[in-house]
């Protein structure tokens, strides 16, 4: 297994396959924790409610990070990047991975904004990173969210919507995006390849 | 800063792209798979492919033309047009769309949104609203505008909102097709009363219209078809106009 896909039987996992398959990459989606071990990188999907990550449980939880610690590469889209985090006030009572500090809160905008943030935002660079490589500077890239993610020392890249956020986080040999880049049309799919690079592949 | 979108809409039936005016005399216009790839290549921020006729003749969405379509896409797809259970929501959604969009359904299954919001998120739930102006309200109509709903759009849009809905594509039946502007006063009364965002749908003709549906009319999206299937207006010149008369707008780089 090159690339794992983890489904938790939310989100739309064919426009993430498809993204990645337009750049030569198929993505497999293993169907128990211990099959993760054969996986070079990992793709973390989703859309939808925090309260969904639930559905893995703590076998895929240990699973995932274990394979994290050993050394794998990890990309977090949307959901699957806030799922990164601590926790997120959406769904209180459920845990993140905890591979990245801070809790995701809900956007409070206020009007003429509106929230869910739904549309092509562009980004605020802090620092270079490798997955945004050959992505334009001024690129918009494609958003739809409520809750987002806290801009701290592991933020690579932020969007304002009322207030700034994080819309890429990178730690060591951990990603994720808050937008979607399956859906940022070429932009979204440098970045897609150049995850795949990173998984050395 | 957000960009104001600007989304093509596709009225398929049977597999080809239609159009009529107010709703009626529907006419063929092209191959949706071939329209697609042009808006892309204009630099499209999003495709809604409308099957037109479904809810009148008990007919899918078609899921053989979405995949088509969403085949060399990377950009949201949302599926509307007889989406009324589940099923129907899981099996667009399969075939390649990221939102449905559901407009008679809302009305016979109070719970439809709801049920939608959860599984998927509210991300992917677009109520559709077709609005006719009839002694000075807007009247709200299902069915592909063959059903008076009952309910006037803007208490409609608020409780979509309360039920789960993650956007409203709001559709003027009086301007539809018309090409005389889009309704920007319905469009501005419905997004200054919701907190979600409001695609305001029906009567683009020319550049300026889309520029006064998103100052007056404080859309946040616009949709349109014929405009851009007859190609009189590239997608690339309208948002060139736009960004010239200071509006955020996706140029491509």
């Amino acid at each position: 297994m090159r690339i794992a896909l983890i489904d938790y039987g939310a989100g739309n996992l064919a426009s993430v396959r498809k993204g990645f398959a337009a750049v030569g990459v198929d993505l497999e989606s293993p169907d128990a924790p211990n099959a993760l071990d054969r996986a070079r990188g990992i793709v973390v999907p989703g859309v939808g409610h925090f309260s969904a990550t639930a559905a893995l449980g703590e076998q895929w939880r240990q699973a995932i990070v274990g394979r994290v610690n050993a050394g794998v590469p990890l990309l977090g889209i949307c959901l699957g990047m806030q799922w990164l985090f601590d926790g997120s006030t959406e769904a209180e009572d459920v845990m993140g991975l905890g591979l990245i500090e801070g809790t995701c809160t809900r956007l409070e905008a206020a009007p003429p904004l509106k929230v869910p943030h739904a549309g092509w935002n562009t980004l605020v660079h802090l620092r270079a990173s490798a997955l945004m490589a050959g992505v334009a500077p001024e690129a918009h890239v494609y958003f739809t969210h409520s809750f987002a993610a806290p801009v701290n020392v592991d933020c690579a890249a932020t969007a304002t919507h009322g207030r700034s956020f994080a819309a890429s986080v990178e730690r060591d040999h951990i990603w994720g995006v808050q937008f979607h880049p399956e859906k940022s049309s070429a932009a979204g799919l440098r970045i897609l390849r150049n995850f795949a690079d990173l998984v050395n592949l | 800063m957000l960009a104001r979108r600007i989304i093509a809409c596709l009225d398929v039936r049977d597999g080809s792209v239609v159009k009529g005016v107010n709703f009626q005399n529907l006419q063929k216009a092209g191959d949706p798979v071939a329209l697609a790839q042009r808006y892309n290549e204009e630099g499209i921020d999003e495709l809604v492919i409308l099957d037109v006729t479904a809810t009148l003749e008990a007919r899918r969405a078609l899921e053989m033309t979405i995949r088509e379509v969403g085949k060399e896409l990377f950009i949201p797809l949302t599926v509307g047009g007889g989406i009324r259970s589940d099923g129907d929501a899981g099996a667009v959604i399969d075939a390649g769309a990221d939102k449905v969009s559901v407009n008679t359904a809302a009305f016979t299954d109070p719970g439809f949104l709801t049920r939608l919001a959860k599984r998927y998120g509210t991300q992917a739930v677009i109520l559709a609203i077709d609005a006719k102006r009839i002694d000075g309200h807007w009247q709200v109509f299902g069915r592909s505008g063959s059903w008076p709903a009952g309910r006037t759009a803007v208490e409609w849009a608020r409780e979509a909102e309360s039920r789960g809905a993650g956007e409203i594509l709001l559709t003027s039946m009086d301007r539809d097709g018309t090409r005389a502007g889009f309704d920007c006063e319905l469009t501005a009364a419905v997004a200054s009363a919701v907190a979600i965002p409001v695609i305001a749908s029906g009567g683009a003709g020319t550049f300026d219209h889309f520029l006064q549906v998103f100052t007056e009319g404080r859309a946040d999206a616009a949709l349109a078809a014929s405009v851009f299937h007859r190609s009189e207006h590239g997608v690339s010149d309208l948002k060139t106009y736009l960004a010239g008369n200071g509006l955020p707008v996706r140029l491509p780089c």
